[in-house]
């Protein structure tokens, strides 16, 4: 019975999401265009969050190069150390780390104050005030998250191989020069413009699970946490399936 | 300006006899719960109704179907001449224009400055007006709350009956033919709620405005009301003054006058 109550309870929560999503694309390109709004949010939910990533992407980057180099010492093989670790924060780390913290900053944040929104009766107020609610509050942030998540990974990437030098330097001495040269010489096309490409849908599904949470918030406080607090879990599992699929795309294309 | 002007012929169009809004067989429902049954409803020019009813009783879905917020199952609500339930969305946006709206928890924009809250309705409705007039326009909604001081505070930092005189002052900016209040006291303290009270006769004399008002504060029926039609079980209980409801000795409208 409980298992029953369950798949009715997933299957209408993801139609339901789909809907929301199909009036997402349905008013995206439709005038009034709200771009004071999305470049407004561009700099809430991009450069607002920039420090953040900087600093666990930093800290990931050196961590991880100080944990796999005994692996690689016991097998001769310690010179590749900034290929392996590059490799493994462009194609995957860097995107899935980047995106999980976006998850926690920005799905909650955004769950929150559109489920506020909701409570206070401003999304009606902003309908009355001859605003279209849906286009100026869901629109502009799932546009800017779509957005600006992609840049935020490139930075956070950046940032973390500096990490990984550092790491490097702590039991050796590799020049700034042959460290980048290392690592890019191991990098592809194919290393690189999938982690891209699957950073503007983990930046969508971030957006649209914290626009549609806070949007549907049910009344009372009570649900302004709850909606916060599903945003961030669902978006985050959502990432990590959007990941899933996204190799098996790559390994179809020919990109592993 | 342009749309001053329009509100302006919109309300010499009004005589003081005629209705400028007529509710008619209204009907709403969420699932099984039947909230409005067969509720019908005519507002004057510069008249003050309030819709008296307990909590629960339909009072807000009905003001929500009126400001276009919710659709009626079935029925009519003409306002201005114009059929609300049929209005595509620039209609609908054109009609709001002449619609004030307070909001019972004032929804005034959290992220937003008392000046910012001002102008959005203004910017919104994509008013041709230039900085100066929309700031003379914002200065003068404050100063007609007695709040011309809060102009660059959030609203945060405001008391209670505060926000509801900024709210009230938003609802003013665009000069409305009608003004609809969803429970303007509740909330508030019997000093506030008075102040609000008083700026509501303020503004109606001002202004000239139709106004619905939604309570169940009897204090506030009292002193706003010209008519009060009361809504039980989501119908018209009742219609009358406040004189001739407190006399009455029905035991559903004795409850709320006692």
């Amino acid at each position: 019975m409980l298992r029953v109550q369950f798949w009715k309870q997933f299957f209408e929560e993801a139609g339901d999401i789909s809907r929301f999503t199909g009036r997402l694309f349905s008013q995206w390109f439709k005038p009034r265009y709200e771009i004071a709004e999305f470049l407004r949010q561009c700099f809430i939910i991009g450069y607002k969050s920039l420090p953040l990533v900087m600093l666990t992407t930093f800290i990931m980057g050196l961590v991880l190069t100080m944990q796999i180099r005994p692996f690689l010492v016991d097998y001769g093989v310690e010179s590749q150390l900034p290929a392996m670790v590059g490799i493994a924060i462009v194609r995957e780390i860097g995107p899935v780390i980047t995106a999980l913290i976006f998850a926690g900053k920005i799905g909650s944040s955004i769950g929150a104050e559109l489920g506020s929104m909701k409570v206070t009766e401003q999304i009606d107020a902003m309908e009355v005030s001859g605003t279209n609610p849906f286009k100026y509050l869901v629109v502009t942030r799932v546009l800017a998250a779509t957005f600006t998540l992609p840049l935020l990974v490139m930075l956070g990437d950046a940032v973390a191989l500096y990490g990984t030098y550092l790491g490097v330097n702590m039991s050796g001495v590799t020049s700034f020069d042959l460290f980048w040269t290392k690592v890019f010489r191991n990098l592809s096309f194919g290393d690189v413009l999938p982690a891209f490409v699957k950073s503007f849908f983990f930046g969508f599904a971030v957006g649209i699970v914290g626009c549609y949470k806070g949007y549907y918030s049910k009344k009372g406080t009570e649900g302004v946490g709850q909606s916060a607090n599903s945003a961030v879990v669902l978006s985050s599992v959502l990432i990590f399936f959007i990941d899933l699929i996204a190799v098996q795309v790559t390994g179809v294309l020919g990109l592993n | 300006m342009h749309i001053a002007g329009s509100i302006k012929r919109t309300l010499e169009n009004y005589g003081r006899d005629e209705a400028v809004m007529t509710i008619r067989n209204l009907y709403k429902s969420f699932g099984v719960h039947r909230v409005l049954v067969d509720f019908s409803l005519r507002l004057h020019a510069g008249e003050s109704v309030v819709v008296l009813g307990k909590s629960g009783s339909g009072k807000s879905v009905l003001i929500k179907c009126i400001i276009g917020l919710l659709k009626p199952d079935s029925g009519s609500i003409e306002v201005l001449g114009e059929s609300i339930p049929e209005l595509n969305d620039e209609a609908l946006d054109a009609i709001r224009m002449k619609i004030g709206f307070l909001f019972q928890s004032n929804a005034l924009y959290d992220s937003m400055t008392v000046r910012g809250n001002l102008e959005f309705p203004l910017r919104r409705h994509s008013i041709t007006a230039t900085q100066e007039e929309v700031d003379e326009l914002v200065k003068n909604a404050l100063e007609d709350v007695k709040l011309a001081h809060t102009i660059d505070m959030m609203p945060a930092e405001l008391s209670g009956g505060m926000r509801k005189r900024i709210a009230l002052a938003r609802t003013l900016i665009l000069k409305p033919a009608i003004i609809l209040y969803d429970e303007p006291t509740t909330g508030l303290d019997p000093i506030t709620s008075r102040e609000i009270i008083d700026l509501i006769k303020e503004v109606q004399q001002k202004y000239h405005a139709a106004s619905l008002i939604i309570s169940h504060d009897m204090n506030c029926v009292r002193m706003v009301s010209d008519r009060v039609v009361m809504l039980i079980d989501g119908r018209n209980y009742k219609e009358g003054t406040y004189d001739e409801l407190i006399q009455s000795n029905d035991p559903a409208i004795k409850a709320f006058f006692e």
